[in-house]
């Protein structure tokens, strides 16, 4: 007989389409109102260039800040003149709003930019020579082609890599814990791993130089002991996202398990995880991508070292922070370009992960669920007992 | 106005979805999974608290040695090794730094949520919102590095004119004569940028929540968008707001690597925030002198590390409680 079984699979409830309710809105912007904000706009350049020739003032920044008060100023009187006070002040909110929302991005995609801009020219000079390469011919003159960032990109992976096989599973089973479980014990738990969360990042480093690496002298700065920094990091704030995630898990799924006799183990690691299981590798994701560029729990612990070194658990090893921190403090300008190439190799990492975090998460559990590998199949004796 | 904008909309219900209080008999499997589960979390609470009283015990050191008093406030100079542990001026530096980043940092913030919210074309929504929370996970040094070259430099010439014609108001002076770059407000400044995606990525969440139907109202009665915003928008989600802005002091204060590169500190009080040499920070201390100090030293920095925590502590508790109150489902 070859009657084919289903798998037994765990799925979410189909959901009900959410009614989209969109606020009407006014599309086009009136030529009238056009005019009023070219024209206060030149209004406030001529007003502004006049008085510093006359005063004879100099300066982009100021300038830049007087004419948007003076536009400001001199909209406001526009539109009040027009249309009287209380569009007045809706038409001055608007301008302020876009202004401190655009003096907000500048910042951020100056950054950004910056990175991109000085940072490819260094990392491409030679191609996979920056990405290979270690520093070990570092010198002020140096040219780009002589060094490069490889082992710090071994070691960030290394110790991020050990920090998180450390954390994940202590933080998942913790926050399975703190879900099912309301006593005391899981309220004192939860109380602590917030703390924790908000600790600033120094006390990490500090926390593992004193534990880990004083007793041990020379052979105490390590990349395993960076790890470990990072992990003391990391473990509140995997353990705090991974309780939200399994928290939105439908009770319903639960209580269908229960109740049709599987024991509360198997309801657990059945049903509740593997239904979290897109919100649990997304918040890994973004935990690993939270500690990857922290330099402080890795400044006293990693100890530096400009040659590789594959072996995390003897011997000082580098990585991207820290190796970034060390060149912004060499002088020479060529090493501080050489810094502009590592933020890049730095940024391109975090970044890599947070996009793969959201792509993840904008999965939606989908009907078929998961299938636990190991179980997809019935035993003879079950399928005789059926 | 006033009798519709502070309602709050009902709550959607978790449609039926509280846990039913199920009395199973746990079978042996299920007991030591538990056991699994509840050593798990014994074993994240020894660690996490074996930090705090393994700093506090080492930290105890320069207590005892400090005197207990209030010495540990008044003394003027930070040097432990000649048993001087005059710690106010970092911690008034690291406060200050905070601030500044806070002040500076928050109606922008605001402004760039309530741009992605109310004001920004509906496609671009998804886009800004994604930037947003991406530019919260660039690492911190980066922040600091691009500060150090570039904001640094920029906000010398301002700081200057500040200095020459206003300085009739204490904080805009200058501790010492020199560049106007590695100052208290430069790191400030920085620190400002890191900030805003963490504010704004918590309050536009909290504002998105604030009833639809009731904004609608607010329009339809003829209300304009900013007075829609006044009294709809901001109102609801005042409480998420002020939790946002203070978990932003919180990460202000724990910053270490910008404050590390830019400042540079003179460790004595003063009011003077605008160059060199001026107030300490915790942060800049315990970096620069941990790898040279003596044990007594390190013990000192210990206790900073502690204050330092136990401040940041106080305000993400508050920040936390707030935001809680306010219903929004972030943090």
């Amino acid at each position: 007989m070859t009657q084919t079984l289903e798998p037994p699979q765990t799925s979410l409830p189909p959901q009900e389409e959410p009614i989209v309710d969109r606020p009407g809105r006014q599309r086009t912007v009136p030529l009238r109102t056009v005019v009023e904000m070219v024209g206060s706009a030149v209004a406030a350049v001529a007003v502004v260039w006049v008085a510093f020739t006359v005063a004879g003032i100099t300066g982009p920044l100021g300038f830049a800040f007087c004419v948007v008060t003076a536009f400001i100023v001199i909209y406001g009187l526009v539109c009040w003149q027009q249309y009287g006070m209380l569009p007045m002040k809706d038409r001055l909110a608007t301008v302020a709003i876009w202004t401190g929302a655009l003096s907000a991005l500048i910042p951020l995609v100056a950054v950004i930019a910056y990175v991109i801009i000085e940072g490819f020219a260094v990392v491409f000079a030679q191609f996979p020579h920056f990405l290979l390469a270690d520093m070990s011919n570092l010198t002020a003159t140096s040219p780009v082609t002589a060094v490069g960032a490889g082992a710090a990109i071994v070691g960030t992976l290394e110790q991020v890599g050990i920090a998180t096989v450390l954390t994940v599973p202590l933080g998942v089973l913790t926050a399975t814990y703190l879900v099912n479980n309301s006593n005391a014990f899981s309220r004192v738990v939860s109380n602590v791993v917030d703390a924790m969360t908000g600790a600033p990042a120094i006390i990490a480093g500090i926390f593992i130089y004193l534990l880990w690496v004083v007793p041990q002298k020379e052979a105490g700065q390590t990349g395993f002991a960076a790890a470990l920094a990072l992990a003391v990091m990391m473990l509140p704030i995997v353990t705090r996202a991974s309780q939200e995630v399994i928290a939105i898990v439908p009770g319903s799924l639960k209580e269908a398990a229960l109740a049709l006799g599987s024991p509360q183990w198997r309801s657990v690691v059945r049903v509740t995880l593997p239904t979290a299981r897109v919100g649990l590798i997304t918040a890994m994701i973004l935990g690993i991508a939270r500690v990857a560029g922290e330099t402080a729990p890795v400044l006293f612990t990693a100890g530096g070292n400009p040659h590789y070194n594959w072996n995390p658990f003897n011997g000082k090893q580098d990585d991207l922070p820290l190796l970034m921190k060390e060149l912004i403090f060499q002088p020479g300008n060529n090493v501080r370009r050489d810094a502009w190439g590592v933020a890049f190799v730095l940024v391109l990492v975090v970044l890599t992960l947070f996009i793969l975090a959201r792509l993840i998460g904008a999965k939606k559990p989908g009907p078929s669920g998961f299938t636990v590998p190991w179980r997809t199949r019935r035993s003879p004796e079950e399928e005789a007992e059926l | 106005m006033s009798t519709l904008a502070p309602q709050r909309a009902p709550q959607p219900v978790q449609d039926d979805d509280v846990p039913i209080n199920l009395n199973i008999k746990p079978v042996g499997a299920d007991r030591a999974f538990n056991g699994l589960l509840a050593g798990s979390s014994a074993l994240v609470l020894l660690l996490l608290s074996a930090v705090v009283a393994f700093l506090s015990w080492y930290g105890f050191k320069a207590f005892r040695e400090s005197g207990w008093g209030p010495r540990l406030f008044t003394d003027p100079t930070w040097s432990p090794d000649s048993h001087h542990f005059g710690m106010m001026s970092l911690l008034v530096g690291s406060v200050a730094i905070a601030l500044i980043a806070v002040v500076l940092s928050a109606p922008i913030s605001l402004a760039t949520a309530l741009m992605i919210n109310e004001y920004a074309p509906r496609q671009l929504k998804p886009l800004l919102t994604g930037v947003i929370d991406m530019l919260a996970t660039v690492p911190s040094i980066v922040y600091g590095f691009w500060g150090l070259l570039l904001i640094s430099n920029i906000q010398a010439a301002p700081a200057r004119w500040l200095v020459d014609h206003v300085s009739f108001v204490p904080i805009f002076r200058t501790p010492s004569t020199g560049e106007y770059v590695k100052s208290i407000f430069a790191c400030g400044l920085i620190c400002a940028v890191t900030i805003i995606p963490i504010i704004t990525s918590i309050s536009r969440e909290v504002m998105a929540q604030a009833p639809r139907d009731v904004c609608e109202a607010a329009l339809g009665l003829g209300g304009t968008r900013w007075g829609m915003v006044t009294d709809v928008v901001l109102p609801f989600s005042r409480n998420g707001i002020l939790g946002a802005i203070l978990l932003g002091v919180g990460r202000g204060l724990g910053e270490t690597m910008i404050v590390f590169l830019v400042l540079s500190p003179g460790n004595h009080l003063t009011s003077a925030l605008l160059g060199p040499n001026g107030l300490g920070s915790i942060a800049w201390q315990i970096t620069s002198e941990w790898t040279t100090a003596s044990p007594i030293n390190q013990s000192g920095l210990v206790l900073l590390g502690l204050i330092l925590f136990g401040t940041t502590l106080v305000i993400n508790i508050v920040a936390r409680l707030i935001v809680q109150r306010s219903n929004a489902s972030v943090l």
